[in-house]
């Protein structure tokens, strides 16, 4: 569910505006740090995860102003490149503002702590949580771009951009508004992943490459894609790592069987990727190119 | 600054000229360490750590002039840095990388075109037995020695059945073999995870289901805090053992609570009753507003061994000044440490106990485990 956090916002990002960004994961680095410092400084997690959304929204619209609106019209190679030098101006400035040592976020009491769930399996309380976030934001997303008359222009935007500008929409505006939609997303995702994990500089990059894949795997533009490609590549990911070790030792792997296994597992998901490709160039989800 | 220096080490030279006797030219030393990207807290710790010890020096480290450059945690670079530092800074000694590959990528050439290594922290076993040279001394460990240290004191414990897990990557395998060489309980399960995971919903799924009585692992910088939470949020209650690098005071503050009661073992801990570290500790607070980490601890052991060898040979005489560094004439924060044949530390490894000292966490001594314990490999080194 975190995975489909970060990947609806890419999504949202990629296949609504044909931007690539790979700043997207500085989005994610900048939600936790946000959230961490504000929950150090006022002792509320809740003022903290509110500090996110609005943090990452802003920094969200000020990229999009003052570096992508001017890459529309550009090649995807330009965009690669831009974004890749925002990830280096964003990780340094992270050190520069908090140093290099990791941050503390502390869970509420509310979220700490596991239950009994029925059938008497232990989970912690904060997974469950994440996956009603997770829930909620896809209903939301759905609605939003489905019922509202912002969704409307969204996808009327996605579909012809100088058409809508024509019409008197702003589509400058609306581009800024869904860019900062997406940061907004991915700073949420990163200050609730960062809160049983670690927030530390350079978090963004390898969730970046999984949110990446998920976008690939559901289908470029596709919200549904990314909701149904997150939880694939969560339980491939997942599984494999539990399951496979048991299944080469049983295969008569002898003492390298582990690691082997470990290996193949950290595979697995690419696999995965390569697999739907074949037989969905466009995704699960994807609109025919 | 350099002016200064310059001109400090003039004067020295001069008077120690004047006083008949054979003094050095000025000590290059290039510390390539990591001081970007997700690993830079150790860099940063090894950076200071090494400085401290030249600055508490004060006089007798005024011939001793330093550049510092950050690899990036990257091996590529970490040899372009090695390769500036000795072509156009000329330094006669290289020091400061925390990470084995990188060490790997750097140390081998380094000392084949005739300087000094200096290992503050990585200490692979490819260069502690066949491939030891006599310009490589680790001043820290070997790699195995900390979790060697685990498996004799989860033996010592009467652990009877423990569940093992790393990173899949060399110094990970490294780990759970050291480990394994001086337990002799029941290793219930071995798990490798990806190196860099941040999510342990599966790995903490199968310490739940195992028959364990007790957790062994490594997972060093942010990969073991975000176990660590997990798992205490995960209401598995098994008693947990690590190394040190899982516990290091760089990465401790981020774990939080979840961290107290944990058990692990080191060469060094705040805590050691001596005089040397003492005068560490309070030094490295007072300069740095923090307390220092075993990585730090380490490079200012590095640095006062170098300092002892200036002071005793001069380094363009080679054998002389790796007889002085062989000597180890100074005193460690460790109390107990001499070199052993491959040029590897033979010394004490302790365990400790995470706890909150007035709202700060840190390692509190809990007891030694081991005694003058060299490493495995000291017999294939032929030196």
């Amino acid at each position: 569910m975190m995975l489909f956090l970060m990947a609806a916002g890419l999504t949202l990002v990629f296949g609504v505006m044909g931007l690539i960004n790979l700043a997207h994961g500085s989005l994610f680095m900048i939600g936790a740090f946000a959230c961490a410092f504000v929950a150090a400084a006022t002792g509320h997690y809740w003022l903290g995860l509110a500090a996110s959304l609005l943090v990452s929204a802003g920094v969200g619209a000020l990229i999009e102003v003052g570096v992508i609106r001017k890459l529309y019209a550009r090649d995807y190679l330009d965009q690669v490149l831009a974004t890749f030098a925002l990830i280096l101006v964003f990780s340094e400035g992270t050190r520069w503002v908090f140093g290099s040592f990791p941050l503390y976020l502390n869970l509420p009491e509310l979220l700490s702590g596991a239950v009994t769930l029925p059938g008497g399996l232990q989970y912690p309380v904060f997974r469950l949580v994440i996956i009603l976030f997770g829930a909620a934001v896809a209903i939301g997303l759905w609605l939003l771009i489905g019922r509202t008359r912002l969704g409307i222009r969204i996808r009327a935007g996605e579909a012809d951009r100088e058409m809508i500008a024509a019409l008197g929409v702003d589509i400058a505006r609306l581009y800024t508004i869904v860019f900062a939609l997406g940061a907004a997303l991915a700073g949420f995702a990163g200050a609730l992943v960062g809160s049983i994990q670690s927030v530390q500089v350079g978090m963004g990059e390898p969730v970046l490459i999984l949110a990446f894949v998920v976008v690939v795997i559901g289908g470029i533009g596709s919200i549904k894609g990314a909701l149904i490609g997150a939880l694939l590549v969560g339980m491939t990911d997942t599984l494999g790592k539990a399951l496979l070790p048991g299944l080469f030792a049983a295969l008569g792997g002898g003492s390298g069987a582990n690691a082997m296994a470990a290996t193949v597992a950290s595979m697995l998901i690419y696999i995965l990727m390569a697999v739907v490709l074949v037989i969905r160039p466009q995704g699960l989800f994807g609109a025919k190119a | 600054m350099k002016l200064s220096t310059f001109l400090k080490g003039g004067v020295m030279a001069l008077a120690i000229g004047a006083a008949g006797m054979a003094q050095a030219e000025p000590v290059k030393v290039g510390v390539i360490t990591t001081l970007s990207g997700g690993g830079a807290s150790l860099g940063v710790d090894s950076r200071d750590g090494f400085m401290l010890a030249l600055k508490q020096a004060g006089d007798a480290a005024s011939d001793v002039e330093v550049v510092v450059e950050d690899d990036q945690q990257k091996p590529d670079v970490a040899v372009q840095i090695a390769d500036k530092m000795i072509q156009s800074d000329k330094v006669d000694v290289l020091t400061g990388i925390v990470w084995s590959n990188l060490a790997m990528a750097v140390v081998p050439s380094a000392v084949a075109q005739g300087k000094f290594y200096l290992s503050t922290n990585a200490a692979p076993s490819q260069l502690a037995g066949a491939g030891c040279n006599p310009k490589y001394f680790a001043v820290s460990y070997q790699n195995d020695n900390l979790h060697e240290a685990a498996g004799a004191y989860a033996s010592q414990e009467g652990i009877g059945k423990i569940f093992i897990m790393a990173p899949n990557y060399p110094a990970g395998k490294d780990s759970l073999t050291g480990f394994k060489r001086f337990y002799d309980g029941d290793v219930v399960k071995e798990v490798y995870t990806q190196l860099g995971a941040t999510d342990y919903a599966s790995e903490i799924a199968q310490i739940r289901d195992s028959d364990a009585d007790a957790v062994f692992f490594f997972l060093p910088g942010g990969m073991g805090i975000s176990f660590m939470k997990q798992y205490a949020e995960s209401g598995v209650d098994k008693p947990l053992i690590g190394p040190a690098f899982s516990f290091s005071q760089d990465i401790l503050p981020a774990m939080g609570e979840a961290a107290i009661g944990v058990k692990n073992t080191s060469d060094w801990s705040p805590d050691l009753d001596n005089e040397a570290n003492k005068k560490f500790v309070e030094g490295f607070e007072a300069e740095y507003g923090r307390l220092p980490s075993l990585y730090a601890a380490q490079s200012y052991d590095t640095a006062n061994l170098l300092l002892s060898a200036i002071a005793a040979a001069d380094v363009s005489d080679a054998d002389a000044f790796q007889q002085a560094l062989a000597a180890a004439d100074f005193d460690s924060v460790r109390g107990n440490f001499k070199f052993g044949p491959n040029q590897h530390p033979i010394q004490d490894f302790v365990i400790r106990e995470v706890v909150d000292d007035n709202g700060v966490l840190t390692n509190k001594l809990v007891g030694t485990v081991m005694t003058d314990h060299a490493d495995a490999y000291a017999a294939e080194c032929k030196m």
